[in-house]
């Protein structure tokens, strides 16, 4: 049976997230030939809702207000209810992100229904749709079904590929007005991090240092090799309990579960809690002076060796083959 | 201040995973505090000794979280209640453990209400916001500092890396970021402590709620394990032509940069 399905986009500093393209993608699946809308929120962001239809959108509700200038759970969920009051779908999906997370729970609450997170892959059975999900940090996986009202997902980023962009689909781009009432949180400040540019969870690339980077100065070798590949930093928790990073670059069953297509390990272990947060990524590269580290028995490639020798020679090499 | 924290009993991250009959073995499995609850629980006390009052530490589970309930009590919180369901409640979602302790918070005036963001088996994060929606009172989540002066609260949250600093009120509910404090270890006299401090248990029937209430909204229908990963190849030779060889390998082979 065909669906409606809302798609909630989110942009981030005048753009557009990739997940919000994925979150379409994850949509259509469910859809069963249904209406994908996509709903976007924010200040000044109707001159998106073209790119949201190019990526497969079958109409744009835009939802603008000063006061939606920057998220918050109260704003955020009083203009999305506003849509759904009007459009009565039969789905959601958000993407698995900071906001997703923040308030996907609140509207579910609201709806009284159920919600299921983080999720990876979507399978078909008897033309229901089934959910994969990790568990335990993606040392499980379990398959979950809506048993009850509205399908209602978050999707992890990375993990479904978004439809081809084609210019020439067409869709209606609309905006509803919503009267965004008080807010109970109120944003004061926000510091962006040290490490600026591409987020963790949604990153391609990921550079990961461990006890071996040996101090804070050690990360920059592993900065730069990012750089270069338009990745991110990541870290262990030993290197983050060491103090030479900040948590928030923790890969673990504590700290961030990600899944890039290249995830390169310096000098880290591999402690059943970090493997729990990356061993699901595509290729895993280790390089570690210790030929017995556990890293090596989930790595496609490695280099025993030390990363201070090994990482200078791979931003060399990685160069040479960008300028080819 | 009148601070409940909601706590899950989880898997010890040390342990690996197994599956038998469909389900996740848990014979002989170690249990913890799910880490960032102990968070949750370590603020709450740290809180109450800023400003007095009572911290509650309150979980929805079986007899077996009692051991975890003794070890918040152990570190400091004043009193434990174990909602225990496992009589009445045959599958159980993230609507159906909000939904019961929705139920048992609305007439305890609670100022503060803290919990992990996430528990690192279930990893949905989904019952701090749901509990704050049903009981209506903002909620901040991923929080990794929190001050309180008189009804006013100061909070720093972690939005992917970024800090944002959030002004709002009490009643208030926040869930714990790693970097929120370090919790601390119980002591001896804590835990002699605690075998004296009350734990109430109760069922579904003294909240006043049945089994249809609570009835989940999702199901779970497999659980399986991750393909187990070939070994890779470890290059050899010296280490420059290692890499020129990896480099090539990752952009002609795996096709990833």
């Amino acid at each position: 049976m065909s669906k409606k399905i809302i798609v909630l986009a989110e942009s981030r500093e005048g753009a557009l997230r990739n997940v919000s393209f994925e979150a379409i993608a994850a949509g259509k699946k469910i859809a069963d030939g249904g209406e994908i809308v996509s709903v976007l929120i924010g200040d000044n962001v109707s001159e998106l809702g073209q790119e949201l239809v190019a990526y497969g959108a079958d109409r744009v509700i835009t939802v603008q207000s000063e006061k939606l200038k920057q998220y918050s759970s109260d704003g955020y969920a009083q203009g999305l209810l506003a849509v759904l009051d009007e459009e009565n779908p039969e789905g959601l999906v958000f993407g698995h992100t900071a906001l997703g997370k923040d308030l996907s729970p609140r509207i579910a609450s609201k709806l009284g229904s159920g919600l299921i997170s983080d999720v990876t892959s979507i399978e078909e059975d008897g033309g229901e749709p089934v959910f994969v999900r990790p568990i335990y940090s993606g040392k499980a996986f379990e398959k979950k079904v809506v048993t009850d009202g509205l399908i209602f997902i978050t999707i992890r980023p990375n993990n479904i590929d978004p439809l081809p962009k084609e210019e020439s689909r067409s869709g209606e781009v609309t905006s509803l007005d919503a009267d965004i009432k008080d807010l109970r949180t109120i944003i004061k400040d926000v510091v962006r991090k040290a490490t600026d540019g591409v987020d963790l969870s949604e990153a391609k690339v990921i550079v990961a240092g461990g006890r071996g980077v040996k101090s804070e100065e050690g990360f920059e070798p592993l900065k730069e090799l990012a750089d270069l590949l338009g990745g991110a930093v990541g870290a262990s928790r030993g290197a983050c309990d060491a103090e030479y990073c900040d948590y928030s670059l923790q890969i673990g069953q504590t700290g961030k579960v990600v899944t890039p297509d290249l995830y390169i390990a310096c000098g880290l272990s591999g402690a059943i809690q970090h493997m729990a947060g990356m061993s699901n990524s595509k290729v895993i590269v280790a390089i570690n002076k210790d030929p017995e580290a556990n890293i090596f028995k989930v790595a496609d490639y490695g280099i025993v060796g030390d990363l201070f020798d090994v990482v200078p020679l791979l931003i060399e090499e990685f160069k040479k083959i960008k300028a080819s | 201040m009148n601070i409940y924290v909601l706590m899950k009993r989880t898997f010890d991250t040390e342990e690996r995973i197994s599956i038998s009959d469909g389900k996740i073995a848990d014979d002989g499995a170690e249990f913890i505090i799910n880490p960032y609850d102990e968070y949750a629980i370590e603020e709450a006390i740290q809180l109450k000794d800023a400003h007095g009052g009572e911290v509650t530490v309150v979980s929805v589970g079986s007899d077996e979280a009692e051991k975890q309930l003794r070890t918040a009590l152990a570190m400091g919180a004043d009193k434990a209640v174990l909602i225990n369901i496992e009589d009445d409640v045959e599958e159980s979602d993230q609507f159906t453990t909000a939904r019961i302790l929705a139920e048992f918070l609305k007439d305890k005036e609670a100022d503060l209400i803290i919990g992990g963001n996430v528990a690192i088996d279930g990893g949905s994060g989904q019952v701090g916001p749901r509990v704050a929606e049903q009981l209506n009172i903002p909620y901040v989540t991923t929080i990794t500092s929190i001050e309180v002066n008189g009804e006013t609260v100061t909070i720093v949250r972690d939005v992917e890396g970024d800090s944002e600093t959030i002004e709002t009120s009490l009643p208030l509910l926040v869930t714990a970021q790693q970097g929120l404090n370090d919790p601390r270890y119980p002591s001896l006299p804590g835990i002699m402590k605690a075998k004296k401090k009350p734990l109430d248990e109760i069922e579904l029937d003294d909240l006043d709620l049945d089994e249809d209430d609570v009835e989940p909204k999702t199901k779970t229908i497999d659980i399986y394990l991750p393909p187990k990963k070939q070994a890779g190849r470890i290059l050899e030779g010296e280490i420059d032509s290692q890499v020129k060889e990896l480099v090539q390998l990752l952009h002609k082979e795996a096709k990833v940069v």
